[in-house]
């Protein structure tokens, strides 16, 4: 019994060690946000906040002038392709969940087939297709194409399958409701949850995508911000500190809604993987 | 039979029906359609051509940017020449199998028996504990795969000042553990250390990921099965070895595939780590950044799009074997 416990204990304390590891990057990305960088290079580095932020801040406008409109690029790309998946994968999601049509589980299976095409096999000749569209350095050549994803058309119809009875969608149809507007206001206000779900995951994937405004965005101001980091490396001396203070800026939204709905996205993303 | 009666009856009944009933029952027939078409069309323009694009561009040389009609046809030469002469990209399909296992094995190793105590012996901060494990999955690869690069740099990086004051620790003038630990500050850009170095934050990314994959299937196992191996007297390692690791192994198989198919295609953490060159002797770079440097810093479409459908048909019959190995087995 007792050696038992002791197995726990130290179980305990392995698995406690480990989350501190993982954190671990977090938090000196933090404390050196906030130094200068002859205190980051200094032996043993800093580790407690220190009082650089505002110096770092400026080092990182002055190297990457644009850098507050890449924010915002981020935000506005990241903002739209999750509008336009809500709208599409949600409507998608409805037809397969609740209408019997030929060729239903043909169209069904072919999309959950697209999943299976890795990104990189696109890269090339997506590149070639924005520049001949001239669609180089635009928002849309990163939101049009991510518009409609298949796991979210997977996940829509699985929610619309499991909340909404087929005997409402009737009774709104007998009442003279045209198909769309029973979609627009019968369906819509009731997978709210879903949308919760999907959109932080779109989201997040948006705002994390690297290769896609690789290819796309060479323009400096058009760089979404993991772009905009990745382009302070490799001039000379790395300036430690600023790149710390953006790469926070570029995880804090991402912490602030991990923390407040860590349950419902770790919940959606296994979930949307392991059915699907 | 019935259909004709049915079709006999129709008219019929919309005699009776008003305009907008019959309209409505038009929608319904079309509606389902309209509401799947946006995701069709998109993919047939961003999808679908591209893909057809790039065998057309994986058989011809020259440079796609200035028109692709100034490309030649160059028929399967691409494909022999990677096959062939690239030794670059032969030395980065090894790195990459080498990164795939090295940040893969551990991946499972940990996060099974993780989950195992995750689920058996939290209670109250179990959201919590998960949660730290987890995060590193949503955040922004680039951002903490440069934070990494400075917690990894020689002379000043947290992780070699940890290091060496494990591997200097002395007793008695010995060194105990010097063997396994530095003694001095590890240049991490070295080609021998750079490998570890981008499969450990690989592995960072995704342990919490697949930690909770494994914690989501130990929830579905029957509880029953735990209490009457108790009953019997089993041991908690008994239980873990004989009920919870067989239960889990079509969980196993689905997170293993997921593991190679995600891992085969790494390109943003060493891209980020070697500052998109591969680092020195190349010994970072990935298949996928073979594919992307062939194209964007040599200007060489056709033989990019050449790998890309290799690396592709490689993920394939790796996926297949698994599949094989472990799928099946039941």
């Amino acid at each position: 019994m007792n050696k038992l416990k002791k197995s726990t204990i130290f179980a305990y304390i392995v698995v406690g060690f480990g989350a501190l590891i993982m954190l671990a990057p977090f938090y000196f990305m933090f404390i050196f946000a906030t130094h200068s960088n002859g205190d980051i290079l200094s032996v043993p580095p800093p580790l407690w906040f220190g009082s650089e932020l505002m110096n770092n801040i400026d080092y990182l406008l002055n190297a990457l002038p644009y850098f507050w409109h890449n924010v915002g690029m981020s935000f506005y790309i990241a903002i739209i392709t999750t509008a336009l998946n809500l709208l599409f994968c949600s409507m998608a999601g409805y037809a397969l969940a609740m209408y019997d049509f030929k060729y239903r589980n043909v169209i069904f299976a072919f999309i959950m087939g697209t999943m299976l095409i890795p990104p990189f096999l696109g890269m090339i000749p997506t590149a070639l297709v924005m520049k001949y569209l001239g669609w180089l350095n635009t928002p849309k050549a990163l939101y049009i194409p991510m518009a409609c994803g298949a796991m979210g058309i997977f996940m829509m119809k699985q929610f619309i399958t499991s909340a909404i009875p087929k005997e409402l969608i009737e009774a709104a149809r007998m009442d003279g409701c045209n198909e769309f507007s029973i979609y627009w206001r019968v369906v819509v206000p009731l997978i709210k949850p879903a949308f919760g779900t999907l959109g932080l995951i779109v989201f997040i994937g948006q705002w994390n995508n690297f290769m896609g405004p690789l290819v796309v965005m060479n323009d400096m101001k058009m760089f979404t911000i993991p772009l905009a980091l990745r382009s302070l490396q490799g001039t000379g001396m790395t300036p430690w500190g600023a790149i710390c203070a953006g790469a926070a800026i570029a995880v804090i939204p991402l912490l602030i809604m991990f923390t407040l709905s860590s349950r419902r996205l770790i919940d959606g993303l296994t979930a949307g993987a392991v059915k699907g | 039979m019935s259909a004709v009666e049915s079709a006999e009856k129709i008219p019929a009944v919309s005699k009776k029906r008003s305009l907008k009933q019959r309209l409505n029952a038009k929608g319904y027939k079309w509606a389902p359609y309209l509401f799947v078409s946006p995701f069709f069309v998109l993919f047939a323009v961003f999808g679908l051509f591209p893909l057809l694009f790039s065998i057309y561009l994986s058989l011809h040389y020259g440079d796609a940017t200035g028109g692709i009609d100034r490309m030649e046809f160059v028929g399967l030469a691409n494909y022999i020449y990677l096959f062939r002469d690239d030794a670059w990209f032969h030395s980065s399909l090894i790195n990459t199998g080498w990164l795939a296992l090295a940040s893969g094995i551990p991946q499972h190793v940990v996060a099974i028996p993780l989950a195992f105590f995750l689920h058996t012996a939290f209670k109250k901060s179990r959201n919590t504990v998960i949660g730290a494990y987890f995060v590193p999955f949503i955040t922004s690869s680039v951002a903490i795969s440069l934070v990494f690069t400075s917690l990894f740099s020689r002379d000043f990086g947290v992780v070699n000042m940890i290091l060496t004051q494990i591997g200097n620790v002395e007793i008695f003038g010995f060194q105990p553990l010097g063997w396994l630990f530095p003694t001095e500050n590890v240049d991490w850009a070295r080609p021998q250390y750079i490998k570890p170095m981008i499969a450990f934050v690989v592995f960072w990314r995704f342990v919490g990921w697949n930690t909770v994959l494994y914690l989501s299937a130990m929830q579905t196992i029957p509880k029953d099965l735990y209490e009457a191996a108790t009953v019997d007297g089993a041991k908690p390692w008994q239980q873990f070895f004989y009920i919870t690791l067989p239960q889990l192994k079509p969980m196993m198989f689905f997170a293993v595939t997921l593991t190679i198919i995600g891992n085969l295609q790494m390109f943003e953490e060493p891209f980020i780590i070697t500052g998109g060159t591969g680092g020195i002797e190349q010994a970072g770079k990935t298949a996928a950044m073979h594919l992307y440097l062939t194209a964007f810093t040599e200007g060489d479409f056709g033989t990019a799009s050449a790998v890309s459908w290799l690396l592709f048909f490689i993920i394939a019959i790796l996926t297949w074997l698994n599949n094989k190995i472990l799928g099946e087995k039941d």
